[in-house]
């Protein structure tokens, strides 16, 4: 919507800068400052230091890192093989079955994190599916709630990318295999990164699932969080939040440039 | 940017000569097909000829692009069997007949440059690299496009990436050629050029068998050397483009294929041949016009094309009719007039007009040879 009168943009401007001040950049903000905060007991830290910085590098914070990286590389690899291949194959069903599987995808993302958690461990507590107190179940937990999320994207890119092509390509004499690694999976590209972006955000932050379900050795980055914080240490907690904020800004602007990189061409 | 014409045809000879190969005939034989219990292509039987180029045209929802998905395996028929020179294709997949496709918006793949477009099929087939080098230079060169190679589609013009993606299609030496609406993405004068130029690339790809399916009659016109006019899912007429135009087989047909005034008569008296003219009454007038056996007494229609009608009489334009001039239209090259004959508006387009038109309303006599009549009868699918 266009607003043309200089009063109306300036109002607009103001209400943008309120909303996107109070409920976006404060939090951050106080996140940031508790991070360098030597004390804090009136309305802004008494003074600065980088020493919560220094005690969780020495700590376990690196482990942490390490652990969430690797959770969410997985987690979200195979969110985006599965994602992908069910958004394939779900295009050439019949479109009530199609519909229909396709909300089963999302039926995941509907459910809070904490009883999904639950359900794997309730699952897999037994044998043969004795997944209970390994790495696995993370990498389960994480890729059930992110699956729909991939799902959804690479739908989405399927349902814009005109028949033409793979049409085109078929009549040249392209096979299906030929056709999907050559025409269909290029094509889909800027959605595929998109998808395993969104995936990684999403494991790097999930707590829920993961502190029912992880296992002592494979803390993440969220679990670490929470425990310092549960145990008071506010100002290591705020330290170690910037740290995930950081390498999950780092990794997905470094997708938003291969993103763009394939849109442009 | 320019856009360079198809190579003239000395260097044409040389490279079309190398693409040039044995087309196939087409061969529809009761090829319907349904979605559900919706009928969009009633049973088909066609025949298109090795090097020959047949237009499908038609109002849209017509099934002609139905007609061409079918020979190209994307649509499966209901019944009929579908073949491609010796080879019954009907239950091949797409990537097994041996076709090549150009569609309306070029479907260039946009993360290869315009050379791997070209190759793209030859790859698909395992062909080897020598083979696919030689083949994208001649297709290119064919095409006019040998200097683009290395581009992206996105650093070509409409024009241009048509001819990349008609290039593309002959690298494979396709038995037939499927054009879909091809022209239809491009504005009007690049689209009267490549017209042309396709025309050109027919002349110097003889045996290149073609199917064009197009809602422009002026493409069909120009091109092909059959049409058949498809109207709700069947065949409505079907013939050498020539005949169709100037016999046309039914109303729908004269109406579809150019501009027709059809004027209602009745048979007066019989041709004394098969190929002569009968003569039927409009009105007072007694008018002469190619017949197709007609009898006394038959209601039919005299097909008139408004080129046809002039102002002025002599010894060869013996028909006479006389309207009531109701509008003029200044159009440039040509002007347009309206008539009202006995009820039925009748066009006139005529390059050259008298010193003094009469005025509107007046009384105007129109004048017609007729060998360009033909009597028409009322919408039989043919």
């Amino acid at each position: 919507m266009l607003v043309w009168s200089r009063p109306g943009r300036i109002v607009i401007w103001a209400v943008f800068a309120l909303l996107f001040g109070v409920l976006f950049l404060a939090p951050l903000a106080v996140i940031l400052l508790s991070s360098l905060a030597n004390q804090w007991n009136g309305v802004l830290p008494s003074g600065l230091t980088t020493e919560h910085y220094s005690d969780v590098v020495q700590g376990a914070a690196w482990q942490a890192v390490r652990a969430s990286l690797v959770t969410g590389f997985l987690a979200s690899a195979l969110a985006l093989i599965s994602g992908t291949w069910a958004a394939l194959a779900l295009r050439i069903q019949d479109a009530t079955l199609a519909r229909v599987l396709g909300v089963l995808f999302f039926i995941p993302s509907a459910v809070p994190s904490v009883s999904v958690g639950l359900g794997l461990l309730v699952a897999f507590s037994h044998p043969p599916l004795l997944l209970n107190g390994t790495v696995a179940i993370v990498m389960v937990a994480h890729f059930v709630l992110i699956s729909a999320f991939t799902f959804g994207n690479v739908s989405a890119g399927l349902a814009r990318l005109s028949p033409d092509f793979e049409q085109v390509a078929s009549s040249l004499g392209a096979r299906p295999a030929y056709r999907l690694w050559h025409v269909t999976l290029p094509l889909l590209t800027p959605y595929l990164v998109a998808a395993f972006g969104l995936s990684f955000a999403l494991s790097m932050g999930e707590l829920g699932a993961t502190v029912m379900v992880y296992p002592p050795g494979w803390v993440t980055l969220p679990v670490s969080i929470f425990s310092l914080t549960d145990r008071g240490d506010v100002f290591a907690g705020a330290a170690l939040t910037m740290v995930l904020v950081a390498v999950t800004l780092i990794l997905l602007l470094g997708l938003e440039r291969v993103t763009g990189r394939q849109t442009r061409s | 940017m320019s856009v360079p014409a198809f190579t003239g045809s000395n260097v044409m000879d040389v490279d079309a000569a190398k693409i040039r190969g044995a087309g196939s005939n087409v061969h529809f034989d009761k090829v319907s097909v349904a979605y559900g219990a919706h009928v969009v292509l009633h049973p088909l039987t066609l025949d298109i000829a090795p090097g020959e180029i047949l237009a499908m045209i038609g109002p849209s929802g017509s099934g002609k692009t139905t007609a061409l998905r079918a020979v190209a395996g994307f649509v499966r028929p209901a019944s009929g069997r579908i073949r491609i020179g010796a080879t019954d294709v009907t239950d091949l997949p797409p990537y097994e007949r041996g076709l090549g496709m150009v569609v309306q918006n070029y479907a260039l793949f946009p993360h290869m440059r315009v050379e791997d477009n070209v190759a793209f099929g030859l790859r698909a087939q395992g062909a080897d690299k020598a083979l696919i080098a030689e083949r994208v230079k001649d297709s290119l060169a064919t095409v006019g496009m040998s200097g683009f190679a290395e581009r992206y589609p996105r650093e070509l013009s409409g024009g241009q990436q048509q001819r990349v993606a008609i290039a593309r299609a002959l690298a494979v030496r396709p038995r037939v050629l499927l054009l879909d609406e091809p022209l239809s993405a491009l504005d009007a004068q690049i689209r009267r050029n490549m017209v042309e130029e396709i025309a050109r690339l027919h002349r110097d790809l003889p045996g290149l068998t073609i199917l064009y399916v197009t809602h422009d009659q002026t493409e069909a016109l120009t091109l092909a050397d059959k049409i058949a006019i498809m109207r709700d899912g069947r065949v409505s007429s079907h013939g050498p483009t020539a005949e169709l135009y100037r016999r046309p087989p039914n109303r729908f047909t004269a109406e579809f294929l150019g501009r027709a005034n059809l004027l209602p008569v009745t048979v007066a008296e019989s041709a004394a041949g098969p190929k002569g003219f009968a003569k039927a009454r409009l009105g007072d007038a007694v008018l002469a016009g190619a017949a197709r056996g007609e009898k006394p007494g038959d209601k039919t229609l005299l097909c008139i094309r408004p080129q046809h009608l002039s102002l002025t009489g002599d010894a060869e334009h013996t028909n006479r009719i006389v309207g009531t001039l109701k509008e003029v239209h200044w159009q440039g090259e040509l002007t347009h007039l309206v008539l009202d004959v006995d009820g039925t508006p009748v066009r006139v387009s005529a390059t050259r007009l008298p010193l003094s038109l009469p005025e509107r309303g007046s009384a105007m006599p129109l004048f017609f040879t007729p060998g360009d009549t033909s009597l028409v009868p009322e919408d039989v699918c043919g």
